[in-house]
């Protein structure tokens, strides 16, 4: 049953990742403005209209 | 193409009307070697809305970035060189948005920073409580499982479990560090004992080679709990920042006079005492001041809720809040030190915060009944199971069950989720609560004190009374000429139409101009030559002919009488307090249909006749918003001010409502008792399980599973009884 270790070993890793991931994330202001982002994707553009 | 169009194009949002620009130099801050600007834009709802504000902004010489904060409406703006920062702002109403320059927003920050460390504390306990129950459901489950594997699996537990509890943990022990070393027991107190002796139960019995283990209890019941302070700390900013933006419409600069003559813009917060301030005509005073030169009058309907502008000559002190009127005057700002006025309100202040603070929440009470109750029945627990002649690990493994399936989960939600409901269905009406536990007092105020200029009234005076229309049409021609209060009514009465030529204000007097040709005067019954009249009346006459009277009245909101007799359904009393003359009160509070009413209240005795009240057992609400109210609005049970009201009135109160109507009162009281009703369910749900699960957990018969089952069970039902204070309709709706 060592198999199972390796596999505790990766699940626990692959929460940490997930958990810094969402840090990273929030650090980085991803969740500052959902709405404006929302918009920005439809608008984004380097020409101007 | 769409810029054409003012303000939203998709229409989702009514075109703001621009009014004139405030100077918005003061609010400029250096950031990395350029300048930046805040400000809250309002109208702006769709990406078409973005791009024309953003596109415009960012055309501008000099401008680096421009980003429109959709969510929050606000506006940044990073600059190099010279660009003159009302640039910014006219691009912005030019295009049919509102726009004000947003200026300290250091507080902001900081909740901003503790709400993203409960955010982080929640997301780590959530993925631990995520993994604990992966490990936990095989155990389980497993039944031929080898003992080896299982003990595996419960160290894995431990190893996810115990450093998550620590850190997710970390506000809840603070907090309740801090509650016993004032030697008083909070909810957290519970909670970090429930979750300290569920790891280290769990920790010995996988020690020794038992099976009964909980790894899952403390995360879970973290991350539960963390979910309502999360949610909370949000709504909380939220309302801040929303009044904050209230605060921003109206907050301006004021312009100092540098030693050498020159004039500059500043910030309220840094005008200095001493320095010497140019008060245009029209401009609100931001510090108190005693004026220096100039002859104008000024409109203290804030101040001291007088419709009547009084005459303001050097010499004079002016407070806080007052609009000057007429002529521009040269004002000295004075230190707070010699601001009588103030110190005493500042004094009413202090006494006001410390009743409140000394309120006891129903959650701190409900906790003092618990604790005690809970934990005694765990030591008696763990006496009885030593005297029926169990081992001493045993009654102790039996006492630490009882402490962690009286589980204070539902408990400690059951208050915080339904303030944050309750806050989050205020503040789509528009209003912005201050704290949690002013919703628990305004649910249980039996006496409503209302303020009269501006919060009762529209705090503007309109014309009564028949005039015929030639005179009326006359006399607006000067009367548009002039700020003030009478002046403008006039205007709005009239309607648009030529203006007077030659015309010149005398201050305390009027406005004397040529109208068609004649010469016309338009002021008090002296100035216009009548022996005797009415002090709130003007007078209008051609030169030589009969003058002709205007009378003006505060006029009462239009749904102030509704909304009275809804609050005396309610089981209310009302009185009227004012600070304005007896003839004006008392027509005011018969229209109303108020029956006790105070006339030329001061400061001072308006915080008398509130403590007179309280003293007398009755809990008031008081609402108002002029600088002489703060005092009551501090000292009371609860209270309410308009978005419009000064900073210390705001300040001093529970809540601060926005819009023109007052019928929002009626819904912040419904909602406030609603949700008194729903926290009162909520407990009484969570000592009835606590009820039922206790002589389970004395019997010993409690399991893991059966305790994370419960855990999550009563949280669950908790929530959802909260979550219908979301779905009460607006009073408006549901009467007509």
């Amino acid at each position: 049953m060592t198999v199972l270790l390796y596999m505790l070993l990766a699940a626990v890793m692959l929460a940490c990742a997930g958990l810094a991931a969402f840090v990273w994330a929030l650090r980085s202001g991803q969740f500052d403005d959902p709405k404006g982002d929302a918009a920005r994707i439809l608008t984004d553009q380097e020409e101007p209209l | 193409m769409s810029a054409l169009t003012a303000g939203c194009p998709s229409g989702l949002a009514p075109p703001e009307t621009p009014g004139p620009t405030q100077d918005p130099s003061a609010f400029v801050t250096d950031f990395k070697g350029k300048h930046a600007l805040d400000i809250v834009v309002r109208g702006a709802s769709c990406a078409g809305c973005m791009s024309k504000i953003e596109g415009a902004v960012g055309r501008l010489p000099g401008v680096d970035v421009a980003r429109l904060n959709l969510s929050t409406g606000r506006l940044r703006v990073e600059w190099g060189g010279g660009l003159d920062a009302r640039r910014i702002l006219e691009a912005v109403t030019s295009l049919g948005y509102g726009a004000s320059a947003l200026g300290g927003g250091d507080r902001q920050g900081d909740g901003r920073a503790a709400e993203r460390q409960l955010l982080v504390a929640m997301a780590v306990a959530g993925i631990a409580a995520g993994g604990v129950m992966l490990c936990s459901d095989a155990i389980w489950y497993g039944q031929d499982m080898t003992d080896e594997t299982r003990t595996l699996l419960h160290w894995v537990s431990a190893l996810i479990s115990a450093p998550a509890s620590a850190f997710a943990g970390l506000p809840f022990f603070k907090s309740a560090v801090a509650s016993i070393r004032h030697r008083r027991l909070n909810m957290d107190v519970p909670i970090s004992l429930a979750v300290i002796l569920s790891l280290g139960l769990s920790l010995y019995q996988v020690s020794v080679g038992g099976q009964q283990t909980y790894f899952d209890a403390p995360v879970m019941l973290l991350f539960l709990l963390l979910i309502g302070r999360f949610l909370d700390a949000r709504l909380r900013r939220q309302a801040y920042a929303s009044a904050n933006a209230l605060a921003a419409m109206q907050s301006g600069t004021a312009t100092r006079l540098k030693p050498d003559g020159a004039a500059e813009a500043v910030n309220a917060h840094n005008i200095r005492p001493g320095d010497f301030l140019m008060v245009a005509a029209g401009e609100r005073l931001l510090v108190d001041a005693e004026i220096v030169e100039g002859r104008s009058e000024a409109d203290l309907r804030l101040v001291t809720g007088e419709v009547e502008p009084v005459p303001a000559g050097a010499g004079q002190m002016l407070y806080a809040g007052s609009v000057n009127l007429v002529a521009p005057l040269k004002v000295r700002a004075s230190a707070p030190a010699d601001r009588s006025l103030m110190a005493e309100i500042g004094r009413m202040l202090e006494a006001g915060e410390q009743r409140k603070s000394s309120y006891r929440k129903i959650a701190d009470k409900a906790a003092e009944i618990y604790v005690p109750l809970v934990h005694g029945v765990a030591a008696l627990g763990f006496v009885g199971w030593l005297l029926l002649g169990a081992s001493l690990s045993q009654a102790a493994f039996v006492a630490v069950t009882v402490l962690i399936i009286t589980c204070p989960c539902a408990m400690g939600l059951a208050a915080p989720l339904v303030q944050v409901v309750a806050a989050g269905r205020l503040f789509r009406e528009g209003a912005y609560l201050s704290s949690g536990d002013a919703l628990e007092r305004l649910a249980t105020v039996d006496h409503v004190v209302f303020d009269k200029t501006g919060t009762l009234t529209l705090g503007e005076p309109v014309l009564t009374g028949d005039c015929s229309r030639e005179d009326l049409q006359a006399a607006a021609q000067l009367a548009r000429a002039s700020r003030h209060p009478f002046s403008r009514a006039i205007v709005k009465a009239a309607g648009p139409g030529p203006l007077a030529v030659n015309i010149k204000e005398l201050p305390g007097k009027g406005v004397v101009g040529q109208v068609d040709g004649r010469l016309a005067r338009l002021g008090n019954a002296d100035f216009v030559g009548v022996k005797g009249a009415h002090r709130s009346s003007i007078w209008f006459a051609f030169d030589g002919e009969v003058p002709a009277r205007f009378d003006f009245d505060d006029q009462i909101r239009p749904d102030a009488r509704q909304v009275i007799s809804d609050l005396r359904s309610m089981g209310l009393s009302v009185e009227l307090l004012s600070g304005d003359g007896a003839d004006r009160v008392q027509r005011a509070a018969e229209s109303a249909g108020i029956e006790t009413w105070t006339a030329n209240a001061t400061p001072q005795s308006k915080a008398q006749r509130l403590e007179t009240l309280q003293h007398a057992g009755r809990k008031v609400l008081m609402i108002g918003d002029g600088l002489n109210d703060a005092g009551a609005l501090a000292g009371a049970h609860a209270s309410l001010s308009p978005g419009g009201a000064l900073d210390v009135a705001r300040l001093a109160s529970d809540c601060v409502y926005s819009g023109e109507s007052l019928s929002v009162i009626v819904d912040i009281l419904r909602i406030a008792r609603k949700a008194r009703d729903r926290m009162r369910e909520n407990f009484a749900f969570a000592m009835l399980y606590n009820a039922v699960t206790i002589p389970v957990a004395l019997l010993g018969a409690v399991t893991p599973l059966i305790a994370a089952a419960a855990m999550a069970g009563s949280s669950v039902i908790v929530t959802l009884n909260a979550m219908r204070l979301s779905r009460i309709a607006p009073a408006r709706g549901a009467r007509r």
